[in-house]
């Protein structure tokens, strides 16, 4: 350790006693050195038969265990000071166990034989406890052992083995060129994940991963004094399950935006200064943009914006687990119910095609097997409009007749207990040949969106309203300046029903949500959404501006 | 043993202390037992307990400060932890923003500890669960529930003399309860300090009489109404008062990036922003929502005014910014608390010639900072009032508000009501905007 592994650790004086509290980060801060050890899997599997002994002993019928080591760094700049690094570790054991049809679940972080094997005893007493107030037992899908295997997200340069101080000079960097750009303030930040967990059940698997994820992201804004107007834009980044290659820009993965805007969007790396000193210009000509006209509007949507879409209206709206009343005190049902889905509706139009996918290389979902040892896959969620499955895991098939579970189940660490979420979920791109200029040529009057905003959805995921970073105004074909204080609201089938066309795979790219929050108590998950940019016709538009005293 | 006692905890502190040899050090023990349980279509779905407790030590050589934290207690461990503080900050540049830590306070005696509380055990949680499927399976109706309880302790001890010590216990539960056909649906919220208080099946049946009321839901036109909002339509993780109040920020609002920042600079401290009824303050020690008696670094929580009748009275400001603007620095105060009246949400019903009762509003997210506007909808009982009653159920609205605005067309403010740990009444309120209709149930 040395002293350019620490800059501006410092920012921990403020609150340095509370831990870290965002969301999904809960742990224990460590030493950045400590960050890159790994745990035997030999060590681990002798840990995990301790477990599953002890339960099947105590009369589990079904039991796993997943030792995990979850490990985050985060950087917090503003302006021209580090604010915030800090390093956290969890490590711990959670053992999952169905007795007497029920499930029940412990967590320690004594990671001892003992310990998990005193865990496994408390989850298979809890578990029966509650098979007192049980009426319908647990029925898992079959599920083959896969016997010792691993797994790695395909990484080019593992992000916690870069100094600590070339990430923040990085970010001060892409600071400097927002407020040399016009920015009166910016704050950035760093995310990275590494979760190195290894799952065992009595169906005979020992799965050891290695998974990465990491989230640049900032915020420029600029405030006319004068007037008190303060407008921000955040970056068009996206988190992504990649390495710290995400941060090296190569111009084979900037893709111009539509010509009239200087936009660009990013694929597979992110060019952080290119943007920081857009997102400046852009926050400065926010403050004078042209207020929007309310109305029906052709929506040319950019896929770093309409990812969020995708992921609120079609992403959650078929978690199997919503649809089937698992969530209905906190997330919510869903429109798109079992019945609803025998009558054949349209979901969109027929150039509607979206696909679950856990196996993307560079998606935040991308795993080898899921939380509960199905390995991952992809499958038909939309074709041609029509909703044709859900997203499921292996306590839910049966419900639907299905033999099988979709590889769909995560917890956000070893203490939390895991459940269905989200797979990446995207929309295929279009089959003829269309750039984002060739599809605004033929739009009259319409609106032009790039980056995540402002996003409100009810909670079975029919009427829904969302901003975004940046609006442009389409006149006859052509970009015609900026807007602001934009919003459309939307009813989900109405929506998806009025997608007239989607650009070409050459335009196509990944979107995600770092944070992705379900379940009481509430735990986060990361998930990509990839579209190419997308038009939908006459869309509700209206005017967000207020005045207050 | 996750909860400490006073005693315990500060000889573990004293202990971490004398191994140090910083300039200045503070250590931080904090510990928990949580258990919950969740159900969903009458089923009791997933239940767990967890214990932690950890350790914190902040060590400073001048303004370089540097943070480790364990949680095992042996001497060895103790000190590497203390060691391995030492051995960041030693390393760390100098914080720009640099206080000194604390000397010793005067804290108030806190009353936010309840045995009952701390005392329940798995038996407890099946048991309310039972009781909430009961009834809602009695009545041909669905439940889906969840309640977490919880005992907590934080200890805090620096060398210059501080010495912190809280204990506190709280009970969480929400229920939604609706129609097997899914046209209705209804929901109930409340949250406690002592368990004693908690009844399942009064709560579910709550939720179960708005799920039956909202069967087949009509269709109004969205537009401005006078609004009755329970309180649970004003309070939650998003809450629309939740996010007025966390705004509050002085240094947003002096770097001209808050609702609160002044035309030419400067804040808005002394003006009178909402409607003369709007009174809204923190105190650890109001006895319905009790709060922490000490921050995060050690300062101590005392009542503090933030609006007195409709006027910004403070502002939150930390140690740096206080110091650099010359004022007193404001402990984070976990609690708040809106005054009210003496009316229930059924009286305000009763005085209401055309309106609208809100059980809840939900997925609440803002649009534009600058003016505080939030968007998000209705949900779990939306229903009509006519003449003094409840004429029928009303499918679900989208607003686009800001509760600046809404805090200035206050028609009656009823009494307050725990949740989510502060106090807050049903308000009703004119002109409140709703944009779209949902479809939602």
């Amino acid at each position: 350790m040395n002293r350019r592994d620490f800059v501006g650790l410092s920012g921990l004086a403020t609150g340095a006693l509370l831990l870290p509290s965002f969301p999904g980060f809960g742990g224990t801060l460590v030493d950045p050195a400590q960050l890159l050890e790994q745990v035997d899997p030999a060590v681990k599997k002798r840990l995990a038969d301790a477990a599953l002994n002890a339960a099947k002993s105590a009369g589990a019928t079904y039991a796993d265990v997943r030792i995990g080591r979850y490990l985050n760094q985060s950087i917090f700049t503003r302006e021209k000071q580090v604010q915030n690094i800090a390093n956290t570790e969890s490590y711990g054991a959670g053992v999952r166990v169905i007795a007497n049809g029920t499930w029940g679940f412990s967590a320690t972080n004594v990671v001892t034989e003992e310990g998990l094997a005193k865990a496994a005893k408390l989850a298979v007493e809890i578990a029966k406890a509650n098979a007192k107030v049980q009426k319908q037992p647990v029925q898992l899908a079959p599920q083959r052992g896969y016997g010792e295997v691993s797994w790695k997200t395909p990484i080019q340069q593992n992000a916690f083995e870069v100094p600590v101080k070339e990430k923040a000079e990085l970010l001060l960097a892409a600071n400097a060129k927002a407020l040399e750009n016009g920015a009166s303030f910016v704050n950035s930040s760093l995310f990275q994940i590494n979760e190195q967990k290894y799952f065992a059940s009595t169906d005979g698997s020992y799965i050891d991963q290695d998974i990465h994820r990491i989230w640049p992201t900032f915020s420029a804004t600029a405030i006319d004094r004068a007037s008190g107007k303060f407008r921000t834009r955040d970056a068009l980044s996206s988190p992504m399950g990649m390495g710290y290659e995400y941060m090296v820009p190569k111009a084979v993965d900037k893709i111009a935006g539509p010509s009239g805007t200087g936009l660009i969007g990013y694929k597979n790396s992110y060019d952080i200064l290119e943007d920081a000193t857009l997102a400046a210009q852009q926050a400065k000509a926010k403050l004078t943009a042209k207020s929007v006209t309310a109305g029906k509007y052709d929506l040319v949507l950019d896929p770093n914006h309409l990812g969020l879409t995708i992921h609120e209206s079609i992403g959650h709206a078929t978690e199997l687990d919503r649809v089937l009343g698992y969530e209905a005190n906190y997330a919510g049902t869903s429109f798109a119910t079992l019945e609803w889905k025998a009558k054949n509706l349209p979901y969109g139009s027929k150039v509607v095609n979206i696909v679950a996918d856990k196996t993307q290389v560079g998606s935040l979902g991308a795993v080898g097997y899921d939380d509960e040892g199905v390995k991952t896959g992809q499958w038909d969620i939309i074709k041609e409009g029509k909703l044709v499955d859900y997203q499921k895991i292996r306590d839910q098939a049966a419900i639907v007749g299905q033999d099988h579970s979709d590889g769909c189940c995560y917890a956000q660490s070893w203490q939390d207990v895991q459940f269905q979420r989200m797979a990446n979920i995207s929309l295929k791109p279009g089959t003829q040949k269309m750039s984002v200029d060739d599809m605004i040529k033929g739009v009259d009057k319409g609106v032009y969106i790039a980056g995540r905003g402002s996003f409100s959805i009810d909670q079975q995921r029919y009427n829904f309203q969302f901003g975004g970073t940046v609006f442009y105004a389409i006149e006859k074909g052509k970009i015609a300046g900026m807007l602001e204080d934009v919003a459309y609201q939307a009813n989900t089938q109405e929506f998806w029903n009025s997608c007239a066309a989607t650009c070409d795979q050459s335009d196509y790219r990944l979107f995600g949500s770092f944070f992705d929050g379900k379940g009481q108590p509430s735990q986060v998950s990361a998930v990509s959404h990839g579209s190419a940019t997308t038009r939908f016709n006459a869309v509700n538009v209206i005017n967000t501006a207020r005045k207050i005293g | 043993m996750p909860i400490l006692s006073k005693d315990e905890s500060q000889a573990i502190l004293k202990k971490v202390l004398s191994f140090s040899t910083a300039d200045e050090c503070q250590a931080s023990l904090s510990g928990r037992t949580v258990g919950n349980i969740r159900y969903a279509r009458n089923n009791v779905s997933t239940a767990g307990v967890s214990d932690n407790v950890s350790l914190a030590v902040e060590a400073r050589f001048g303004k370089r400060s540097g943070v480790a934290t364990c949680n095992q207690f042996d001497d060895a461990t103790l000190r590497r932890c203390v060691q391995r503080a030492e051995e960041i900050a030693r390393l760390a540049p100098e914080d720009q923003e640099y206080m000194p830590l604390l000397g010793p306070q005067q804290y108030l005696t806190p009353v936010s500890y309840a045995t009952s509380t701390a005392a329940i055990r798995p038996d407890f949680r099946a048991q309310a669960a039972a009781d909430s499927i009961a009834l809602s399976s009695s009545k041909q109706l669905t439940a889906a529930g969840y309640l977490e309880d919880g005992a907590y302790f934080q200890a805090l001890r620096n060398n210059k003399g501080l010495e912190a010590y809280q204990q506190s216990t709280g009970l969480d539960f929400s229920v939604t309860v609706r129609t097997p056909d899914g046209t209705g649906s209804g929901y109930a919220v409340a949250d406690f300090t002592d368990a004693t208080k908690f009844n399942a099946k009064n709560l579910t049946q709550i939720a179960a009489d708005k799920a039956a009321g909202s069967r087949n839901a009509k269709a109004l036109e969205p537009g401005k109404y006078t609004v009755i909002l329970e309180p649970a339509a004003l309070v939650s993780d998003e809450g629309l008062l939740n996010n007025l109040v966390y705004n509050f920020g002085a240094r947003e609002a002096d770097e001209g990036r808050s609702f609160l920042s002044k035309k030419g600079g400067g804040n808005r401290k002394g003006d009178k922003l909402f409607d003369s009824r709007i009174s809204i303050y923190s105190d650890p020690l109001n006895a319905q929502a009790p709060g922490s008696v000490f921050d995060g670094e050690g300062l101590p929580v005392k009542r503090i005014n933030w609006v007195e009748k409709g006027v910004v009275k403070n502002l939150y400001y930390s140690r740096y910014w206080a110091q650099k603007n010359g004022v007193e620095p404001t402990a984070f105060a976990g609690n708040f608390i809106m005054e009210g009246g003496t009316q229930s949400t059924a009286d305000l019903i009763k005085s209401t010639a055309k309106g609208i009762l809100v059980t809840r509003l939900w997925y609440i997210r803002d649009v534009d900072p600058q003016t505080l506007l939030y968007t998000g909808l209705t949900r779990d009982g939306t229903f009509y009032i006519e003449n003094g009653k409840i004429k029928f159920p009303i499918k679900n609205f989208r607003f686009n508000e800001s509760p600046v605005i809404m805090l200035n067309n206050i028609e009656a403010i009823g009494r307050p009501q725990r949740l989510g740990g502060n106090l807050v009444p049903p308000l009703k309120i004119r002109d409140f905007t709703f944009t779209s209709l949902s479809d939602a149930v």
